[in-house]
């Protein structure tokens, strides 16, 4: 037996009308607490430029995972929750993969929900930062940025992608003076070094921007995901993050004056 | 409706006392006597608490910060239970008197510590001593007396089995064939036809306001007005009820004045009040051994009283919380004697001395006052409990501090539920409380026939069954052929279904109206009902469980194929189910839409009957804890659960289908329309302390964004568990370093370490959202 995970109504089957622009979803949650401020309705897309060693829904990576979903779509299941997202001080996140992959919808879900009254986020690497339009930045309250190193060797060894991009996108965002929470995935044996950390915790504080940063501890769930879908596991044999490893590099960036709750 | 409010009642001696001066509002009482001090009003003329708490009351807007933590004597009192209470867990009973049922006025004065209490009065004369209540019925005494090694007293026996008839053996005698057989499959369940039925809610309050003299003399007014009616069987019944209430009302004064206390006046300051009320309620407790015996809203009543203490300079704040904290001591030892067998069913040791919190007045202010946060400050004085069972009415426009520290109580006890007084207050009026888990009812206004709940997901199998029991094989409904065809056709089989629902509200509501006609006449709860008006408005409260598994199976049914497996014996017994489907629980309106069709088509048939009393017709989704016991009973179900899987409890969907978080799960829920059940719907949500937020302020933050949310959505329960699954993991190994954690199931809350160990696989096999 299996069970539709995805639940699509009837309607999102057919086609999408036309002049409506399209995306490739993985699909959408409602969580409280962690992807930005409140209860969120969060859209993950699919596909992503990095390739993560630890990325945890690694079948967000590949494009062709997703479904296809206009952004009226999407609007009109986010319009569904306007209610109860606006009266628990929540609001809609873009996340993946990695939604800078697909700009134009991207761009349209958060414009379309800004309209809707709501608070929106966007959580990205940065990677692709360069396609995020003016008009894109315009529709999002606040931006998750995920910076994983500011060492470009260990950026690259990481993510398999180089460093440059991000740090370009994050200088923008600082001019713009975008609203940013930056989130540090801290990885043992891979990005935890002290010196590493604090020069990451003194780049972040030189941007200005900033509102806070999650350190969020590698954890070991999803694993299992890498067996299934055949990808190589180059987290093998590493452990999850300890609390206590998590405590001293939060204590690293609020050393630097930041807030790293 | 009320007659007692449309009886003059001041005397010329009232008045005098009532005399104004002329210095001070003329709607001031200005007398020295108990009613000092209070603002006049229509209360003063008639029995209507509502408008003295309107008059009197003060809201409060602010935070927690006032609150006083335990003195020592707190402390000391409650570490004298504390000491007791592994023996009476590793008992099941600490003891009990066998030779004196228990009544009103049936045991001597008991303390706890004597010299120490401020709230005084046990059921018998020893802490957790419990009292047998036979009026119910003989057998479930019969049988928890053996069960826990005490020998029955055979004069008791003879006077219960020969001399005096109880409720148990009246519903016997009148039950058919097809009731008894509907109750030994369990397609009908949990009815409360060998105990007391409970979910009745004195106005204890009222005790303390007028005294019991004032009471009884409009219980007396309202019997002489019957004297004129012809003696029909309504009014016989209405006399001989209304004499009973009076004579209870005598024997309360007289169990209060075994401990010295006269409260045949009104209470004169807060500690008396609060004595009052127990009095009231320990008077109901010691008479009734009901499914559910609820105490109300007394919180912000209690603080008229405790505001005017503080502003005579009679009572500071660490006195206020210390008389808080020894009537909730008082409720948490509240004990009745039930068989092993139902304690398994529901957990432990439920009483549902349900106390409802909070809310919003119909005039715009909100009936939240500091005591609405003392009386939460208990979790953290005395520690976590399930009992009473603190249960907030929010809306979104509560104030922020109230809203604020009742997710920080949840979060550090998982200790409250919440309920929307958005659903209730326009319907009920804003002195409603609630009864049990999630029924609302007026208070002292009106009562309910509490109707347990039919199994909705059994009923499907039935359908396909043509009216035998998949487990049994026993023809319980109508009879007719056995499903033959290949694959279920979601036509068909919903055709069937309904027929199999016909039948089943029929001989539901049926067997409800034996239990309460034989409930009032052998087991009438004369105490509970003096405290109502003489007019009240009665309920039928229907229910059902297995609510998702029945919706999921006409899901699969309808958007999968569905092949039926039979055995030698000719039944369907098992699915073979294969294709995807939608499930309740994910927002996804093709399957939520089925759930909401079974509810309102559930009540619409149970409408159809007509009921005792004419009570009007209700029902809940709530199962409590019962869910493990209903899935036991159950076979192999079209939605891939396995035959004695547990069902999911209350409304909720079943375990790990819903996958998009807990607020896509909740607003599935939130689809059910209240309108078809009005008796409550429930839902029980599990979550991490991570899955709320980063910090404690955020977590605090979100968990009251969450309720609002809902509310805001027409969610009508919630649940609210802070927990880590790791925790309950570990208090399974290692119960001794858990004695107080406490966890909420459907309506209610219990220990955790209480749980039988199937049940505490339950709870940690269902979804728990980690925000991931």
């Amino acid at each position: 037996m299996t069970v539709d995970l995805c639940a699509a109504t009837p309607e999102a089957e057919q086609s999408a009308p036309a002049g409506s622009v399209t995306g490739s979803v993985h699909s959408w949650d409602i969580s409280t607490g962690v992807d930005g401020p409140g209860t969120r309705f969060v859209l993950f897309t699919a596909g992503c430029p990095l390739a993560c060693a630890y990325c945890h829904n690694p079948d967000t990576q590949d494009m062709r995972y997703g479904t296809r979903r206009s952004a009226d779509e999407v609007l009109t299941r986010i319009g569904r929750y306007r209610g109860f997202i606006a009266a628990s001080g929540g609001g809609v996140t873009v996340s993946g993969g990695e939604p800078l992959l697909q700009p134009a919808f991207t761009s349209a879900v958060l414009r379309g929900a800004k309209d809707l009254g709501l608070h929106t986020a966007l959580d990205t690497s940065g990677a692709l930062g360069e396609r995020a339009s003016d008009e894109l930045l315009d529709a999002t309250d606040l931006v998750l940025l995920d910076v994983k190193a500011i060492d470009p060797a260990i950026y690259e060894n990481l993510t398999r992608f180089g460093l440059t991009p991000t740090l370009r996108f994050a200088e923008r965002l600082a001019t713009l003076g975008k609203r940013v929470w930056i989130r540090y995935v801290l990885v043992p044996g891979w990005n935890d070094e002290p010196e590493h950390l604090e020069r990451h915790a003194a780049y972040v504080a030189t941007l200005g921007n900033v509102e806070r940063v999650d350190v969020l501890g590698y954890h070991r769930l999803g694993r299992e995901k890498y067996a299934q879908l055949g990808m190589e596991d180059r987290l093998a044999g590493v452990d999850g993050a300890t609390p206590a490893q998590v405590r001293a590099a939060r204590d690293v960036f609020t050393a630097a004056g930041l807030r790293a709750p | 409706m009320t007659t007692t409010a449309d009886r003059p009642v001041a005397s010329p001696a009232d008045l005098a006392d009532l005399a104004v001066d002329s210095a001070s509002s003329p709607d001031t009482i200005t007398d020295t006597g108990p009613w000092r001090g209070f603002v006049r009003g229509d209360w003063c003329d008639g029995i209507a608490v509502r408008d003295f708490i309107r008059a009197n009351y003060t809201p409060y807007d602010g935070d927690a910060d006032f609150l006083a933590g335990p003195t020592p004597r707190t402390t000391g009192i409650w570490a004298t239970l504390s000491a007791m209470f592994p023996v009476e867990r590793a008992r099941g009973v600490f003891d009990i008197d066998t030779h004196v049922p228990g009544s009103i006025t049936s045991h001597g004065p008991g303390y706890i510590d004597r010299d120490h209490e401020l709230i005084v009065g046990l059921q018998t004369d020893v802490p957790l001593k419990r009292a047998i209540i036979p009026n119910g019925g003989w057998k479930m005494v019969k049988d928890s007396l053996a069960a826990y090694g005490y020998e029955v007293d055979p004069h008791v026996e003879e006077i219960f089995t020969r001399y005096r008839k109880t409720h148990n053996a009246g519903v016997f005698d009148a039950y058919t064939p097809e009731i008894r057989a509907a109750r030994r499959s369990h397609i009908i369940t949990g009815l409360p036809d060998a105990y007391g039925r409970g979910r009745i809610i004195g106005d204890y309050r009222r005790v303390a306001l007028y005294g019991v003299d004032r009471l009884a003399a409009g219980k007396v007014a309202d019997l002489r007005a019957l004297d004129s009616r012809p003696s029909s069987e309504e009014v016989i019944r209405s006399r001989e009820e209304i004499a009973e209430q009076i004579r209870a009302l005598d024997e309360l004064k007289t169990m209060a004045a075994s401990y010295g206390f006269d409260i045949s006046g009104p209470a004169s300051n807060a500690r008396e009040a609060i004595q009052w009320l127990y009095f009231g309620y320990l008077g109901a407790v010691k008479d009734q051994n009901g499914a559910a015996m609820s105490l109300g809203r007394t919180s912000t009543f209690v603080d008229v009283f405790i505001e005017r203490d503080l502003a005579e300079g009679v009572l500071t704040e660490e006195q206020a919380q210390e008389l808080v904290d020894d009537f909730v001591i008082k409720l948490r030892i509240v004990r009745f004697l039930r068989t092993p067998a139902y304690d398994a069913l529901f957990s432990g040791d439920p009483m549902w001395v349900t106390e409802s919190i909070g809310g919003m007045g119909e005039d715009g202010r909100t009936l939240v006052t500091r005591t609405s946060f003392r009386y939460l400050q208990t979790l953290y004085n005395l520690g976590p409990a399930p009992e009473p069972n603190l249960t907030v009415l929010w809306s979104p426009e509560l104030p922020d501090g109230f809203k604020r520290f009742c997710a920080q109580v949840s979060l550090d006890t998982s200790a409250i539920q919440y309920e929307s007084d958005e659903l209730m207050r326009p319907r009920f009026g804003d002195d409603t409380a609630i009864a049990c888990c999630v029924s609302p009812m007026a208070v002292g206004k009106s009562m309910q026939f509490f109707g347990a709940r039919v199994n909705l997901a059994k009923t499907v199998l039935y359908a396909i069954n043509g009216g035998r029991d998949e487990v049994s094989g026993a023809q319980v409904g109508p009879e007719s052929a056995v499903y033959d065809g290949e694959v279920l056709d979601y036509d068909e089989v919903r055709s069937r279904l309904d027929a199999m629902m016909d039948w089943l509200a029929g001989t539901y509501v049926s067997a409800l109206n034996v239990i309460h006609f034989m409930h009032d006449k052998y087991a009438y709860e004369k105490l509970e009902m003096a405290l109502h008006d003489s007019e009240v408005h009665r309920t039928m409260a229907c229910g059902i469980a297995g609510l998702s598994v029945a919706a999921d199976s006409l899901s699969a049914i309808r958007y999968a194929e569905v092949r039926p497996v039979r055995d030698e014996r000719g039944l369907v017994v098992d699915y073979d189910t294969t294709g995807e489907f939608p499930t309740y629980g994910n927002d996804d309106d093709r399957a939520d839409a089925i759930a909401v069709e079974l509810v309102e088509s559930f009540m619409a048939k149970v409408r159809q009957h007509p009921t005792y009393r004419n009570a009007e017709h209700t029902q809940s989704v709530l199962t409590i804890t019962s869910n493990v016991v209903y899935g036991k009973g159950t076979g192999n179900t079209p939605d891939g659960r396995r035959a004695g899987e547990p069902f999911a409890p209350g409304a909720n969907p079943m375990n790990g289908r819903d996958r998009h978080g807990i607020v896509a799960s909740a607003l599935s829920v939130a689809k059910l329309p209240f309108e078809a059940a009005q008796d409550g719907i429930s839902l029980t949500t599990t979550v991490t302390p991570s899955g709320l937020g980063r910090t404690r302020d955020e977590q605090i933050t979100n968990l009251a964004g969450v309720l609002d949310g809902y509310m805001s959505s027409e969610g009508f329960h919630m649940n609210v568990n802070v927990l880590d699954r790791e925790t309950l993991l570990d208090a399974m190994e290692h119960p001794e370093n858990y004695p107080q954690l406490t966890i909420r199931v459907s309506g209610y809350a219990v220990n955790f370490v209480r749980l039988t160990r199937e049940q505490q696989q339950d709870v940690i096999s269902r979804t728990f959202h980690e925000g991931l």
